[in-house]
């Protein structure tokens, strides 16, 4: 990352990368579309005005990482009605977003956008679709396993967990905090557990087995 | 008679152990000491969710459900859930079991399995709230024995404790904190990035735009001037404080804000004892402060 | 006057209309024919093409002739098209129209059902329901109302000095009351108007000053109206004329008691330029205020407020206009119509926090920048901020309030345009960077369209995205000291931080604050967004469910000045209509109250939606206003006596209608 000698002028070209004269062709046909996928997700995102989005843009305008994402929330809202699902699954949209629910509150048609990213990433993990070392999935994936098995997750072993799973490069970049949060007793390696382990898996179970059998 | 009890979360046990100490001291100093609830588990935070929706709320739902069990049948329970990202996911279980039919069928037969049952009496408040609207800014500034005067505080509140549910304060511009400040002797500043997200786990994962999240929030402190900055969640003082070093690295700036949890400035305005609050553990000394507390015209002591 | 059972006999003509291929299609209009001349009463029984023509009308007049008939039953369309061309067949053939009932067989059969057998026999139903009922009508009178020619028309904006004037100049007596201490309304406000960028007061102070100077129209200014009672035709309504503490006949408007007044300077806001400017406690609104009448505000006037004023006020005048201790007047008149133009109020865009309205200095109103380039204006027509710059950029937000449902969910129709004109003006007097962000661009009118073609080609930035917030925090050197407006430009695809010096807010329209007080004292609705409400939106826009009282312009919903000026317009030859037919007829179908039995108990009084009941103190019984009743049953039904009765809805027709549908007609068909 170059250093950011803030204030000075910056140049954020529009497109990633320059296409160096290479085609590229963008048309989408009917038949690659899925229909009943903005329903699907409505359901899931108890957002059924997703509907009644009028493309304003306050969700884009008012997201902090919008300037990170190569579609923008107003877009991924439009894709999901139109049934765009491969587009919206793989987009880097749905794993960046930090949950603030700026965008829910400041949205003119009471859309629950938060929702909708949180069902969009539900289907993207059901379906398989992110790239293997995103460590997003990952760190949730982790988070899932600790919790199950424990009931509760310690920080320090989810953290490390991730990143061997994902870029084992970045512990080193970490270390130092690493030493520093341990020196000051910030850092617990316990296993933080709940008495009775079976118990939150009996629990869950039932819940998994009740989803089944609604399906 | 209002009854409390205690939702410490994940978090407050291991980098977040600073706001488990100063909020059990300052609530024990205030006469409404805490108590934990029985055998909690994770509530799921934003990870779960992404996984399984319904999964999620059951883990939540077992905590409420434990605390009424605990406080058996006693009408007037609150919990109090210091990690915003905890508070928001106990509160949003209770709007989606309220709203859902299907949904409360689900879990009351899920948690049922267990032996447990939830009658959705108890509610669900952050400790900020409490302190300043129940416990009131009256008692606050009766217990303060040594003003903060002059000190400029910059209120952080970040995201998950004013959005979506804006049950105590407003979305954009809350002032809670900020009176709590006055009332304590302070001074807060006004400023616009009071609710704007700090990257949360985005600085763990994907550096670039979490870092920079943190970075806009800590350049704007220096700019209006404010001496430090007072936070309610610990992965938002996580990422403002820890990781001061990594951005002033990437950034090429020579920032040092302390940042600080609200209880722990509470407590340094009540007297009680810097082990007692966790200024010890801090990475960023509060030296400034601590000039101001040996000596000098200006002491706040 | 109240029969208990017919001891006349009773011959009653039945008709079955075909209405071509809309019922006879699916409904047997033969069997339906020959099965109610079985019934006992009916002479005749006909089954024709088409009722509603002239020769079918004829039938019923010759028959009525002919056959001694004395009650009429029509089955055919609803009451809704052809109630009245039968009663007036009914009552040209000699007879009292209400003693013919019409029964609905094509919207309540023909239509809704497809199977035929089964439809013939719930036509045979009704129409035996009918037979029943018609058996205990009564004879009714209509009643005849004259209309007072003079009409009250309440609010001075565009739209009430419109309608004013064309009844004024169809020789009608017109009382224009307005709130306000001078005519004119938002438009006088304006700087241009668009799309033609004709200046506001050139062309509203010609007709404000037509309106002062007509023969026909009393002009009370700075007056309120405080009662109306009455009803179509006979309204009588009290208004309150606030004190002035200037004798309105004596003053020439020369203004000198202004420039004479204790207070040096301004020291108060001036409502008429938005707050940019002071004013002191006695002011004229402005130079073409009509009535050219100095005003005294008794908020901020010394003497007024403590009594200890040395009053250069009253000395500087060389007419002794100035009356400190004027009292409010009340003045009762009687008018036959009323126009209510009452006009609107912008939001007020402090609600929305994120916009930073009121937080920073440089965020401006639609209205205040009116009166920023206005050449008589604050500033003499500088766009001269708060701060004292001047802009190098603007950028205007279109849907401020509108669109929202944090807000007010509809589109307040005017904006887009009048943030377009905005644009160009400013432009042209600061040849500043303008940036207009939109939603949709709503140009729908005459010239509108080519306007906003015109205003792109002078250069304006027109982005399309709703602004997520107004800040002060930048992130380059170039963002520092202005206010930064985050943005997604939706029609490239990417997020924008614009920043500019000033930000103008184009807030959306709203009803006025005390919309709902207003309706209740002339007695008519609101619809839910809070404009009052319009009897059709689509075919009586003017009319209200009260008679005789009419709305005009933007009260009524968002609209802009050619839209106002057509539903004045539209109201004022209502009200024509109604003074030069000189009387109206009303529905005989009021409640009325048998004095004997009246208990006195007054539980009607408050339950009657429309007042019309009210309490005889004397002889301790209650009595209906006919004039005011609308028939809707409620006293009807709800007094504990039974005393009270509906016309047209006797407690006999009703029930022999309920027991003609009970008695089953399939007994006759299965014999056949």
């Amino acid at each position: 990352m170059k250093p950011d000698s803030s204030y000075t002028r910056r140049s954020t070209p529009l497109q990633p990368e320059p296409l160096k004269g290479k085609i590229f062709k963008r048309i989408k046909y009917e038949s690659e579309l899925e229909r009943g996928f903005g329903q699907k997700i409505a359901k899931m995102a108890y957002g059924e005005n997703l509907f009644s989005c009028i493309q304003c843009g306050t969700c884009s305008g008012t997201c902090p990482v919008s300037q990170y994402m190569d579609f923008t929330p107003r877009k991924i809202i439009m894709m999901v009605r139109e049934g765009f699902s491969e587009d919206a699954l793989n987009s880097l949209t749905i794993w960046l977003c930090a949950s603030c629910y700026s965008c829910t509150v400041d949205c003119p048609k009471n859309i629950q956008i938060t929702n909708v990213m949180y069902a969009l990433k539900r289907e993207a993990i059901e379906r398989g679709i992110y790239p293997k070392k995103f460590p997003i999935p990952i760190l949730s994936r982790e988070f899932f396993k600790q919790v199950r098995k424990f009931g509760r997750n310690s920080e320090t072993r989810l953290v490390i967990n991730m990143y061997l799973k994902s870029n084992p490069f970045n512990m080193l970049k970490m270390a130092k905090m690493g030493i520093k949060l341990l020196k000051t007793g910030r850092m617990s390696l316990k296993q933080e557990m709940i008495k009775d382990r079976t118990h939150l898996s009996k629990m869950i179970d039932k819940i998994k087995q009740l989803n089944e059998e609604e399906k | 008679m209002t009854q409390y009890i205690y939702y410490p979360g994940c978090s407050v046990k291991s980098t977040g152990k600073v706001y488990e100490e100063s909020l059990l001291s300052v609530f024990k100093y205030l006469d409404t000491p805490l108590k934990e609830i029985d055998d909690w588990n994770c509530c799921g935070a934003t990870a779960y969710f992404s996984i399984d929706e319904s999964e999620a709320f059951g883990l939540a739902a077992r905590n409420l459900a434990l605390a009424e069990k605990q406080f058996n049948g006693s009408k007037n329970l609150h919990i109090v859930a210091p990690c915003s990202a905890c508070y928001l996911v106990l509160k949003k279980t209770q709007d989606y079991l309220n709203r859902d039919q299907e949904l409360r069928r689900k879990i009351e037969l899920g948690l049922n399995e267990v032996g447990l049952s939830y009658e959705s009496f108890v509610q669900v408040r952050h400790p900020l709230d409490v302190v300043v609207n129940d416990i009131g800014l009256d008692k606050i500034k009766e217990k303060v024995t040594r003003p903060l005067r002059g000190l400029k505080v910059a209120c952080y509140y970040g995201c998950q404790i004013v959005r979506p549910y804006r049950d105590f304060d407003h979305e954009r511009n809350p002032m809670t904190m900020d009176n709590l400040v006055e009332a304590l002797g302070g001074e807060p500043i006004d400023w616009p990035l009071k609710t704007r997200c700090c990257g949360g786990s985005l600085t763990g994962t994907i550096e670039e735009v979490g870092l920079r999240l943190s970075y806009i929030i800590l350049r704007e402190v220096r700019r209006r001037g404010a001496d430090l900055v007072i936070t309610t969640c610990p992965l938002c003082q996580f990422n403002l404080e820890c990781y001061q070093e990594r951005i002033n690295k990437d950034f090429n700036e020579s920032l040092e804000i302390p940042i600080i949890y609200f209880t722990q400035l509470m407590g340094l305005a009540f007297g009680i004892s810097d082990k007692e609050i966790g200024i010890h553990r801090l990475f960023i000394p509060i030296t400034k402060l601590a000039k101001l507390r040996k000596g000098g015209e200006n002491v706040y002591v | 006057m109240f029969e208990t059972k017919p001891n006349n006999e009773i011959r009653i003509g039945f008709y079955v209309c075909h209405c071509g291929h809309n019922i006879a299609d699916t409904v047997d209009v033969k069997e339906v024919a020959k099965y109610v001349a079985t019934l006992p009463g009916v002479i005749i029984s006909r089954e024709y093409k088409y009722m509603c023509s002239d020769p079918g009308q004829e039938l019923i007049q010759n028959d009525i002739k002919e056959h001694n008939l004395n009650r009429i039953v029509v089955a055919s369309c609803s009451p809704l098209l052809h109630e009245h061309t039968f009663r007036n067949a009914t009552e040209k053939g000699g007879l009292n129209p209400f003693y013919f009932h019409m029964v609905n067989i094509r919207e309540n059969v023909s239509w809704v059902h497809e199977d035929k057998k089964e439809a013939t026999i719930k036509a045979m139903d009704l129409a035996r329901a009918a037979i029943k009922r018609v058996f205990f009508h009564k004879k009714l009178e209509t009643k005849k109302v004259d209309i007072h020619p003079d009409v009250l028309i309440v609010g001075g904006g565009i739209a009430g000095i419109h309608a004013a004037l064309t009844l004024a100049n169809a020789g009608k007596k017109v009382y224009l009351v307005e709130r306000e201490p001078t005519i004119g309304g938002h438009m006088a406000k304006f700087d241009k108007t668009f799309p033609t960028l004709d200046c506001a007061a050139c062309i509203l102070t010609p007709k404000m000053s037509a309106v002062k100077n007509h023969p026909n129209i009393t002009l009370w200014t700075y007056s309120e109206v405080t009662k109306v009672e009455g009803f179509v035709g006979n309204y009588k309504a009290t208004i309150e004329r606030k004190p002035r503490y200037i004798n309105e006949d004596l003053c020439v408007g020369c203004i000198a008691c202004i420039d004479e007044c204790v207070y040096k300077e301004g020291k108060y806001p001036d409502e008429f330029n938005m707050g940019l400017s002071k004013r002191k406690p006695i002011y004229i609104p402005f130079p073409q205020a009509t009535p050219q009448v100095v005003v005294i505000d008794p908020e901020t006037c010394i003497y007024l407020k403590t009594g200890k004023c040395k009053k250069t006020c009253v000395e500087a005048c060389d007419r002794n206009a100035v009356v400190l201790d004027q009292k409010p007047e009340i003045k009762e008149i009687n008018i036959g119509t009323i126009i209510i133009a009452t006009g609107y109020q912008f939001f007020d865009p402090s609600r929305i926090t994120y916009y930073g309205y009121g937080k920073y200095q440089n965020v401006y109103t639609g209205l205040e920048i009116e009166r920023l380039v206005n050449a008589s204006g604050p500033t003499g027509g500088e766009v001269i901020m708060r701060d004292g710059r001047r802009p190098k950029s603007i950028g205007i937000i279109h849907c401020v309030g509108s669109r929202d449902v944090n807000t007010h969910l509809w589109c307040s129709r005017l904006c887009c345009m009048y943030a377009v004109k905005l644009a160009h003006l400013l432009k042209e007097h600061t040849g500043a960077e303008v940036y207009n962000f939109y939603i949709d661009m709503r140009t729908a009118g005459k010239g509108y369209e080519e306007f906003y073609d015109k205003v792109l080609k002078e250069g304006v930035h027109f982005i399309r995205g709703r602004v997520a917030e107004v800040t002060d925090w930048a992130s380059t050197k170039d963002e520092e000291g202005k206010l930064i407006m985050r943005v997604e430009d939706t029609l490239i695809g990417v997020v924008r931080r614009v920043p500019v010096d000033m930000v103008v807010l184009i807030c959306g329209v709203e009803p006025k604050e005390d919309a709902q007080d207003v309706r209740r004292i002339f007695n008519i609705s609101c619809s839910t967004e809070g404009f009052f409400m319009e009897r059709h939106p689509k075919l009586a826009p003017v009319d209200t469910f009260t008679d005789g009282i009419f709305i005009a312009g933007a009260c009524q919903g968002p609209k802009d000045i050619p839209d106002s000026v057509a539903q004045a317009g539209a109201a004022a030859a209502q009200c024509m209509a109604l003074i030069d037919c000189g009387s109206v007829e009303l529905e005989p179908n009021t409640a009325y109250i048998v004095e004997e039995e009246c208990s006195g108990c007054k539980s009607c009084i408050q339950l009657c939606p429309y007042t019309a009941i009210s309490f005889n103190d004397e002889k301790k019984k209650a009595y209906i206003n006919e004039a005011l009743c609308k028939g809707c049953g409620t006293c009807v039904a709800s007094c504990p006596s039974g005393s009270i009765r509906q016309n047209l809805f006797e407690n006999e027709e009703i029930f022999s209608e309920i027991e003609g549908l009970l008695s089953p007609a399939f007994e006759y068909t299965k014999e056949n």
